[in-house]
């Protein structure tokens, strides 16, 4: 496998704020690649630099083998960008915004036609196509702004932020939607997003940025072993009735590291399987077992501690 | 390039802001040509004057500006109507974004919105004129000659650079404003500060440089300086074209002593001397133009294009 975008060491500085500070970043063919981090991060500017719409301070990115800065126009030939909130030309119909597009990446007109009617099918817009884009939704103006990058038929989609402002339903057809299309023509994505629980569903790997850092790149459960050295194992316990000074006895087993109180019982994080040794305690204290949990890190876990971390 | 332009231009024609001006412009236009015509007949009863088509575009009567100086004024407007939010808009509608991460030079969408705003104003002042010719045609009962089309025809161009300076301006204004409110305000108040103070501040200006005009040459040098330093002013620049190449028995512009008028004789100037006379004007309006686009054109280039 090839890495369809990379960077060395690319730093975009502001006069005295680093916006995106010596980023090296690889995303490799037919893979999907979330890129991760809270608001002002540097994703947005990462994405720019990679489109060559602005110029890094220091440092290369290469996109599908090209340099967006030297050669940008092989770069957009080849990406679909969607900006974050896309805007398009409100008295224009749907359709018609399409057309501009496919003329300005120099689609014959006999070739567009079918090709927009196809994608406005397969977006579920076929409907409103011919409506002016001013009466679109928030959703409806996200999924033209998907059909709009397929129209040069990229090999590469860069989608900022694909799911903001979106309500849940909306967003998850969205992210079917480049699911699907990924899958089906092989396509190189990559998405940046702060919204992890949808993300972690999709992607096949993803890069955590904080204050212009990429701190943590790679699969997610591989992302929750490098943060946490050794495995850890988190239960949850829940117990019913009068648990007075279970506490203290949790606390004195061996390989428990961490607990807090939770509503009926404790979260534990723990370096060893303790599962048998948490039942028999309960059960010789003749409690009655609610819940016995095992709860991995999520990449919400892993998200929060590198925030803190950061 | 062509995508830009013709997609700006079919954006223009179509838009509301267009169909305003256009009315504006027609109206007032009829209305100046059919007073100043009426005038004219009533005046020519006797014998008709050289170059009517000429005088229907400059004479003033009924209280009216001359169509020449109106266009002068509104041309500003034209200008800067159609180009104050051409990129500020684009931006805040958050189309610019999406449009330059196609595959198109950066240069071909900021060029082919001026060509197609500088169209749009060819088109609007070519057809006030063919107004004209078609009145004035109605009105004197015969048709213009050569000498007055061709200089009816400089008359367009240079009218075409006047508004185009405008447009160039509004557009550079679009660029470094980000709010469009901004760039029009800022644009509206360039052109007043142009057209009512600049004259004003060059006749200061003059008379501080000569203070106390005792003599007959001191006081056209005066005169001189004042022009000079108020055609900074493409008004002006404007202003004095329209002087030279609509009326064919002006020979300079300034002041002038006795003496050197002495001797004159009041014959049409050829066409090739009135064009002569006004070079200067021309060539130095299309550089301010020339010099407005090429800073947006730089900058444009280096600008980050965030959603």
């Amino acid at each position: 496998m090839s890495a369809v975008v990379e960077t060395i060491s690319l730093t975009k500085r502001y006069r005295d704020l680093v916006a995106v500070n010596d980023l090296n970043l690889q995303v490799e063919e037919g893979e999907i690649f979330g890129f991760l981090g809270p608001n002002g991060a540097g994703k947005t500017t990462t994405i720019l630099m990679l489109l060559g719409l602005s110029e890094p301070t220091s440092g290369q990115a290469r996109v599908c083998g090209f340099d967006p800065i030297h050669r940008p126009l092989e770069v957009k030939k080849r990406v679909g960008y969607l900006p974050e909130n896309p805007g398009f030309y409100d008295d224009l119909s749907g359709r018609e915004n399409l057309f501009y597009i496919a003329r300005l990446n120099r689609i014959p007109t006999d070739d567009a036609r079918p090709k927009i009617t196809r994608l406005l099918e397969q977006i579920g817009l076929d409907k409103d196509g011919d409506r002016a884009v001013r009466e679109y939704s928030r959703g409806m103006k996200q999924r033209l702004g998907i059909a709009e990058v397929l129209i040069k038929e990229p090999q590469a989609l860069i989608l900022d932020e694909p799911t903001l402002g979106l309500d849940p339903d909306g967003a998850a057809r969205i992210l079917e939607l480049i699911t699907g299309l990924s899958r089906e023509h092989g396509l190189t994505v990559l998405l940046s997003s702060h919204m992890l629980h949808q993300v972690q569903q999709m992607c096949h790997r993803v890069g955590i940025i904080v204050k212009g850092k990429l701190i943590a790149q790679g699969e997610v459960n591989e992302l929750g072993s490098a943060i946490f050295k050794e495995r850890q194992w988190n239960f949850l316990l829940e117990v019913a009735g009068q648990p007075n000074g279970l506490e203290r006895e949790l606390r004195a087993l061996q390989g428990v590291a961490e607990i807090e109180p939770r509503t009926h019982g404790w979260f534990m994080r723990c370096n060893r399987d303790v599962r048998p040794e948490l039942l028999s305690l309960v059960s010789k204290r003749g409690l009655s077992l609610l819940q016995l949990r095992s709860e991995d890190a999520t990449l919400e876990d892993i998200y929060l501690k590198y925030f803190r971390g950061a | 390039m062509t995508v830009v332009f013709w997609k700006e231009l079919a954006d223009h024609f179509s838009s509301r802001r267009f169909m305003i001006l256009l009315a504006i412009i027609v109206l007032t236009g009829v209305w100046a040509i059919y007073a100043s015509g009426q005038s004219i007949r009533q005046d020519a009863e006797s014998a008709p004057p050289e170059f009517v088509f000429l005088l229907l575009l400059t004479s003033q009567s009924g209280g009216l500006l001359s169509l020449a100086t109106f266009l002068g004024l509104l041309g500003p407007l034209v200008g800067i109507m159609l180009g104050f939010d051409a990129i500020s808009g684009e931006y805040a509608r958050g189309t610019l974004s999406r449009v330059l991460s196609q595959p198109i030079y950066r240069d071909s969408f900021i060029n082919g919105k001026f060509l197609a705003g500088l169209a749009t104003v060819a088109v609007l002042w070519a057809s006030v004129l063919l107004l004209v010719l078609g009145l004035g045609v109605t009105l004197v009962g015969f048709p213009p000659n050569a000498e007055e089309l061709w200089r009816m025809l400089v008359f367009t161009i240079v009218g075409i650079f006047y508004v185009g300076f405008w447009l160039a301006l509004a557009l550079l204004f679009s660029l470094l404003f980000q709010r469009t409110v901004t760039a029009a305000l800022g644009s509206l108040a360039l052109w007043l500060f142009l057209t009512i103070f600049a004259p004003l501040i060059a006749q200061i200006a003059a008379a501080f440089i000569i203070a106390d005009p005792s003599t007959p040459e001191a006081m056209v040098r005066q005169v001189d300086i004042a022009n000079m330093i108020n055609r900074i002013s493409p008004s002006a620049l404007y202003g004095e074209t329209v002087q030279i190449m609509l009326n064919p028995l002006a020979r300079g512009l300034g002041a002038a002593l006795p003496e050197q008028t002495q001797g004159i004789l009041l014959t049409p100037l050829a066409l090739s001397q009135s064009l002569l006379l006004i070079l200067p004007q021309f060539t130095t309006l299309i550089a301010l133009v020339a010099i407005c686009f090429a800073i947006s054109y730089i900058k444009f280039m280096r600008a980050e294009i965030r959603a």
